[in-house]
């Protein structure tokens, strides 16, 4: 998992309130083999006019022009801004997947469902919750100003807007541990390499055919 | 203090950190990879930049999506015509390649189920933990090694690290005592256990089979039940090592040699509980008690003798088992009280991880000799566990007493136990299965499936409706 410490990055506004994980990456996607490539296919049912298969190359698909993540000034976007119960619905892990291979990695939204909160950190996306009053504050800027970006400081626990404006979030330590230091169960674990490694010196002298 | 359990000495021995709450850090000796569960682990895996911790200690093998007929099968990967069977097999393929894991590929004559392929390889080890991304990873368990099934991200977890975050489960020992009546098999005992005591029983346990009947059982007959325990709810099931084992393991190719031979063979004389060994659950049986089982219903529990009837959702005492035992006789369209023996098959299938070895052919095969299957049996076919077993049945002449018979001789996969390829049952049909799982639709959409031994399920195929084996067997006797 990479680290996450600082970003800036260029926000993108989806204004719906319940976006579902079905609505994120729809299920004929699931079949897959992978977790990575679901990029194309985030957000499938509003993006284009057409339905989409899995496998398909999605280049050539006609895109639907009133969405927002197909217009011009939105393009490269790192930062989601969304409204209340972000992420509901089925616990697919293939929703944080396919925003993370959309580019994003930062979250902001009054609320989102558990499941969904969770997995993200286990996928290296900051989801920050918000005051609804304060992401609406949010929404406008994003609106009113193209190329509005935001940084965040997850050391900090706070965003600043261009206007200079910082806005402090709240985070579990545990799970900012993480992110900061890129650690999934797997980091985790592997923090305890050193251990790892003299258990399996005591074994290996014990037990050489184990290690044929 | 008291003593250890197989499963306590187990534990303790792959130990490798206790957290505060109450999780603890396992090392793991081996992992088996097929097709199913492994490609997000391996795609995860290349996301972050890691490499696998020890190669060495992974094994690989295709089996639940190949095909089992020659003509599919001569062509390799590309002769798989499901297109999501073909691209899991492949991904498996570019995988290992690519990390460089070693992996018995699907024409490799040592191809087969991972779960036949792990011992018979001797790449599974007394005194080893042992995981694999399938639940009847508990097989393993009948070489005194710590095994079971995890998902794919523990998959994952454990290429990545070769340990896996664990608590501790509770010990029950199920004693199996005196000698078994001819003609019963491991199956029979496991299935009567589950008859016993549930299939949620064994929840939250590690469960060790032993006394006289079970160590009297060769390794197959141990494996076939520890395979099973997870159909009593058990994650893991466990035998004690001793001679059997030993000569089972020695000379197989993973299995250690020379020096190390004799060593390790000093260690495994430790692998059992200690007299004295406290077990949270104790449940004993009497082998003598035990009768041919056959399943009626749609969990492994529902569950009598050959001789017997189907049971009445009325003698249930229990509400929710009332309707379950209702429900059940709908779906495999029985009436209560039918007697056992008057259920018509229309097919049979001997094979899969619980009973696809060699023992388990000779035992269907000493059935079917000389005779042919009956005519309202639409198909009866025998899938080897692997390449090396139907080798060793064609040495042994066992294919042509199958074929002789009407049997459909196969190639080695798991093939009728899930359904995953093209061998499946039609809606409505009957099918005498050697394997683990009689869930509605597992073997087929609306498909019925009764479980039994391997030497019950020919039994059948010849009568064309369930007979005891002990009959045939008594009868051929006497000729
Ligand atoms: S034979 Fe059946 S139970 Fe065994 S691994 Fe294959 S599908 Fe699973």
């Amino acid at each position: 998992m990479d680290k996450f410490t600082q970003l800036q990055g260029l926000v993108a506004p989806m204004d719906r309130a319940n976006v579902d994980t079905d609505m994120i990456i729809p299920k004929q996607f699931l079949k897959s083999i992978k977790r990575s490539g679901f990029g194309p296919n985030l957000f499938d049912e509003l993006r284009y006019l057409d339905e989409g298969q899995p496998d398909q190359d999605c280049s050539g698909r006609p895109l639907n022009p009133d969405f927002v993540l197909n217009q011009a000034r939105y393009q490269g976007a790192s930062v989601l801004l969304a409204r209340q119960n972000f992420g509901c619905g089925s616990s697919r892990e293939h929703a944080p997947w396919a925003l993370l291979d959309f580019g994003f990695r930062c979250v902001i939204a009054p609320s989102y469902a558990d499941i969904f909160y969770n997995n993200c950190f286990k996928n290296g996306i900051l989801p920050i919750v918000l005051d609804e009053a304060i992401v609406d504050s949010l929404f406008k800027e994003t609106e009113a100003a193209e190329g509005y970006q935001l940084t965040v400081d997850l050391e900090a626990k706070v965003i600043r807007t261009p206007a200079g404006r910082e806005i402090a979030f709240d985070v579990d330590d545990f799970r900012r541990h993480c992110l900061l230091n890129g650690l999934d169960d797997i980091g985790l674990t592997l923090e305890n390499a050193e251990q790892i490694k003299s258990y399996e010196a005591n074994r290996k002298a014990q037990s050489p055919w184990l290690f044929s | 203090m008291a003593g250890k359990t197989l499963y306590d000495k187990l534990w303790d021995a792959h130990l490798v950190q206790e957290r505060d709450d109450g999780t603890a850090l396992i090392y793991i000796d081996r992992q088996l990879l097929h097709e199913v569960t492994s490609p997000q682990a391996f795609e995860g895996l290349k996301l972050a930049n890691r490499k696998p911790w020890r190669l060495d200690a992974n094994l690989a093998t295709p089996d639940h999506n190949v095909p089992t007929t020659l003509e599919e099968r001569k062509a390799g990967n590309d002769g798989i015509e499901d297109p999501v069977s073909k691209i899991q097999v492949v991904t498996l393929d570019e995988n290992c390649d690519h990390f460089g894991i070693t992996e018995f590929k699907i024409n490799d004559i040592r191809q087969g189920i991972v779960h036949v392929v792990g011992p018979e390889q001797g790449a599974t080890l007394p005194g080893m933990t042992v995981v694999c991304g399938d639940s009847h990873t508990a097989t393993h368990g009948a070489f005194g090694a710590l095994a079971h099934g995890i998902g794919t991200s523990e998959v994952e977890h454990v290429l990545a690290t070769q340990c896996l975050i664990q608590r501790k489960m509770k010990n029950m020992l199920v004693k199996v005592n005196g000698k078994l009546g001819k003609g019963i098999t491991g199956k029979d005992i496991v299935l009567a256990v589950i008859g016993k005591i549930g299939t949620a029983g064994g929840n939250g346990y590690a469960i060790e089979f032993g006394g006289e009947a079970i160590q009297a059982l060769s390794m197959e007959g141990r494996m076939t039940i520890c395979n099973m325990a997870i159909e009593a709810g058990a994650r893991v099931g466990l035998v004690a090592v001793d001679q059997n084992t030993i000569d089972y393991v020695k000379g197989r190719p993973f299995a250690p040699k020379g020096d190390q031979w004799a060593m390790a063979v000093a260690q495994w004389q430790d692998l059992h509980s200690d007299a004295d060994a406290v077990f949270d659950a104790v449940v004993e049986l009497e082998a003598a008690d035990i009768e041919p089982q056959v399943t009626w219903g749609n969990s492994p529990e529902m569950v009598v003798s050959v001789n017997a009837q189907v049971p009445s959702p009325a003698d249930q005492t229990d509400e929710n088992q009332k309707k379950a035992y209702t429900r059940a006789l709908e779906y495999m369209g029985l009436n209560a009280g039918q007697a056992i023996k008057d259920i018509k098959l229309d097919r049979v299938f001997i094979g899969s991880c619980t009973n696809s070895r060699i023992e388990d052919l000779r035992e269907a095969a000493a059935v079917a000799r000389g005779k042919t299957v009956a005519a309202n049996v639409k198909q009866a076919l025998v899938v080897p566990g692997s390449g090396l077993v139907k080798q060793q049945a064609e040495a042994e002449g066992l294919d042509k007493i199958f074929i002789a018979a009407g049997f459909e001789w196969r190639e080695p996969g798991c093939s009728m136990c899930l359904a995953m390829n093209a061998d499946k049952l039609g809606a409505g049909e009957h099918c005498a299965s050697t394997s683990n799982r009689n869930f509605e639709g597992r073997q087929g959409f609306g498909g019925r499936t009764h479980l039994v031994s391997p030497g019950m399920a020919a039994a059948a195929a010849i009568a064309g409706h369930f007979v005891d084996v002990r009959d045939v067997l008594n009868a051929d006797a006497a000729h």
